[in-house]
């Protein structure tokens, strides 16, 4: 488990990316193929300024890059992977003017993908705000991979 | 929103810049609406703080997400008014090609149209329209009318 400390930090520092940092979303937790994150309330967050509700698109992204980090944390060497789908459930809106919290897991990890679910939540697990299941590609170093080709 | 219940006041379609422009997550993205041909596009201009993957360079797959989920959203209220915004019950995104660190479009179209629900497809290119970055297929609970 040598590995596993190295690939802790390079997870880590998936939460550094321009765009969740743009949001304000930050690391709780990560290791062993999960992860924890939170997102405080932000005004610039809010998708319908009647309510006050943040965007759904917040939620998809916070999603996404907890199941990132939850993979980069699974894998054995350090290597890049790209999101191939997300299918997300929004169970119920989120609650202005309260952190939204997302935890994350890496389920499976084959040669080429990394499958991965994740739920985010505010006061409490029990009661969900959205749930999210994607699949990853990996892309190995031996593979000819040309991401965007 | 105001301008919702006053377009819907009037039977007009909203002014989707209008609409983009009092979404502040919208504003934050840089998101604008552009209307050809009675066709709604979205535009999504290159910004750093877009980026997912620095080394590549990419778009967050997260940013590609809200920006079709925007679009869906947007086609919803322009096709069918309504007085308040359609809400996402659930989204399906399929990421088809890395996104470059370049403008990105989306569009979108309502596949069915129920009582309650829509399903909407939406897709995502840069370029070229012809090579999709991403693709969105969801269900939109629509207010009552």
């Amino acid at each position: 488990m040598s590995k596993d400390p190295a690939n802790t930090f390079a997870a880590a520092r998936l939460g550094g990316t321009a765009f969740i940092v743009s949001l304000g979303g930050e690391i709780l937790e990560v290791g062993k193929g999960k992860s924890r994150t939170r997102l405080p309330y932000a005004p610039h967050l809010v998708g319908d300024p009647d309510t006050g509700v943040v965007h759904g698109g917040v939620i998809t992204a916070m999603l996404d890059q907890s199941c990132g980090i939850a993979v980069a944390s699974a894998l054995k060497e350090i290597m890049p992977f790209a999101t191939l789908d997300l299918r997300i459930d929004y169970m119920k809106p989120a609650t202005p003017h309260i952190d939204i919290f997302v935890e994350a897991e890496c389920l499976k990890v084959t040669h080429e993908v990394a499958f991965t679910r994740g739920i985010a939540y505010q006061t409490s697990r029990d009661e969900p705000i959205a749930l999210s299941t994607g699949a990853f590609m990996l892309i190995r170093a031996d593979r000819d991979a040309k991401p965007g080709a | 929103m105001e301008l919702l219940r006053l377009a819907a006041f009037e039977k007009r379609a909203p002014d989707p810049a209008a609409l983009l422009a009092a979404i502040p997550f919208c504003r934050h993205m840089g998101i604008s609406a552009e209307v050809a041909d009675g066709e709604l596009t979205l535009l999504m201009p290159y910004a750093p703080m877009l980026i997912g993957n620095p080394v590549l360079p990419a778009l967050h797959g997260g940013a590609i997400g809200a920006f079709l989920e925007t679009a869906a959203i947007a086609e919803v209220i322009w096709e069918l008014g309504g007085a308040q915004l359609p809400k996402p019950i659930d989204i399906t995104i399929d990421y088809l090609r890395s996104g470059r660190a370049v403008d990105s479009r989306a569009r979108a179209r309502i596949a069915k149209r129920g009582r309650r629900v829509v399903n909407v497809h939406a897709e995502l290119w840069q370029e070229d329209a012809g090579k999709p970055v991403a693709s969105l297929r969801g269900h939109f609970l629509l207010a009552s009318l």
